[in-house]
């Protein structure tokens, strides 16, 4: 069993996942120990293929591990029925993909709202909690239309809502900022990043150093293992001498 | 860094003695490159002589107050005018080091690459984090000093995509040259397994 602190909201305990079998199993991952603290924000990168959207995947229970644990506040995921583990998915943890995932045929509201009701939240009250996570990625006026009357950058962004509205302790962001401009990126990287100050576990898969360098850590995936991992340091006077002046 | 035509722009605006321009020049800079007072003077000194400034004697308090001369002026406005001047090629410590690293045998490249990776990583951390404060604060003495964040940030992010390139660049030559002898990397993959690596970084 996984010893963890009362602050953790995600713990993966020698998590291995392998695809196939015998002399053609891929191993996804290689018992990867990783933990996430409330009000952290941990970056995931590497190079495609190293394991990345593998190491979310399992984090959100979207996929199972092949040995290893999994803990989403002390909640250990294997031991959920199917049911049970969805139950949480919605009202612990928000995702956010590189391609939105949005359903067409709602509005942007609707879309955001989506989780909150499957869960049983009354209609009003998720209408007016999916307003306010609109609000916090900066389009409310948005909220009344559909995807097709949106661009790439207002789709991530509902998307995004999506994922953070009713007050989500697990944040998992795979790419999101993808198909965006800098300026929108640096505006979901705003959004994730006041997340975590708020007190979430934000987790980002990202090959854009830029983007990774919101996260209080960033963790290296090579071949399935977790190679190295860099925390920022926050001393003003180590910038300037490592800037060189 | 020219001192020199830093000087002679804050001259234009108003007449000043040796500590002023100091604190103007840091004040405006973001205090990013702290100016010795020393060099101040004697860099005052040499623009008198060119006859780019003029020393206009003491204002009563011990301060030696110096302006620009016209020369000067004409000195200032052809520096905003042109390009900065790039060192061909710029000395680049990290470059030489990894150029030298591949041409000899016995060198773990690939260590060395990650390792600047980290450092570097961290270093674009500490500037974010620099930035995001000090744009959250939103005064407006704070402009200059976003603009140098957000220089260290653009240098830095483009170290970090060129150390991927050098890396992805070493596997794929390691693949062609020693297809032979299996050659384990850094992280223990060998360049077989680390093949599909490649063309994605490259993608």
């Amino acid at each position: 069993m996984s010893v963890q602190g009362p602050q953790q909201v995600l713990e993966l305990a020698k998590v291995s996942r392998t695809f196939g079998e015998g002399a053609t199993a891929v191993a996804a991952l290689r018992e990867v120990d990783l933990s996430i603290r409330a009000g952290e924000f941990v970056a995931v990168m590497g190079p495609s293929g190293s394991g990345k959207s593998s190491l979310l995947a399992l984090a959100g229970g979207l996929d199972r591990p092949t040995s290893g644990g999994v803990f989403v506040e002390s909640t250990p995921l294997g031991g959920l029925e199917l049911n049970e583990l969805a139950r949480l998915r919605r009202r612990a943890v928000g995702y956010v993909f590189q391609d939105f995932n949005l359903v067409p045929t709602l509005t942007a509201a609707e879309n955001v709202a989506l989780p909150l009701e499957l869960d049983g939240t009354a209609s009003r009250k998720a209408q007016r909690q999916a307003l306010d996570a609109l609000c916090q990625v900066g389009i409310p006026e948005l909220a009344d239309r559909f995807m097709d009357q949106m661009s790439g950058g207002q789709q991530q962004r509902v998307a995004i809502a999506r994922a953070i509205v009713g007050d989500r302790r697990l944040i998992l962001a795979d790419e999101p900022t993808g198909a965006l401009d800098s300026t929108t990126g640096h505006g979901v990287m705003e959004v994730l990043r006041g997340r975590a100050d708020a007190g979430a576990a934000v987790m980002l898969v990202t090959h854009e150093a830029r983007h990774a360098a919101w996260a209080d850590r960033v963790v290296f995936l090579r071949d399935g293992r977790i190679v190295d991992q860099a925390a920022a340091m926050h001393d003003p006077a180590m910038l300037l001498a490592q800037a060189g002046h | 860094m020219s001192i020199r035509h830093s000087l002679l722009a804050l001259l234009q605006d108003q007449p000043r003695y040796g500590y002023q321009l100091r604190v103007e020049f840091e004040h405006r800079t973001g205090s990013t490159w702290p100016l010795n007072i020393g060099q101040v003077y004697t860099t005052l000194d040499r623009l008198e002589r060119d006859g780019l400034v003029s020393n206009d004697g003491s204002d009563g308090e011990g301060h030696v107050v110096y302006s620009i001369t016209a020369a000067g002026k004409a000195e200032v406005q052809n520096w905003f005018a042109a390009p900065v001047e790039r060192n061909n090629p710029p000395r680049n410590e990290l470059a030489i080091k990894l150029a030298l690293a591949v041409t000899l045998p016995g060198v773990d490249v690939q260590a060395i690459i990650q390792a600047q990776r980290v450092a570097s990583i961290r270093a674009l951390q500490d500037y974010t984090k620099a930035r995001r404060d000090t744009a959250a604060n939103q005064r407006a003495a704070d402009t200059a000093w976003l603009l140098v964040l957000d220089s260290l940030i653009f240098q830095t992010e483009a170290e970090v995509r060129w150390l991927d390139l050098c890396e992805a660049r070493m596997l794929q030559q390691a693949q062609t040259a020693g297809q032979a002898t299996p050659r384990k990397t850094s992280n223990g993959v060998t360049v077989e397994e680390a093949a599909p690596l490649i063309a994605d970084n490259r993608r």
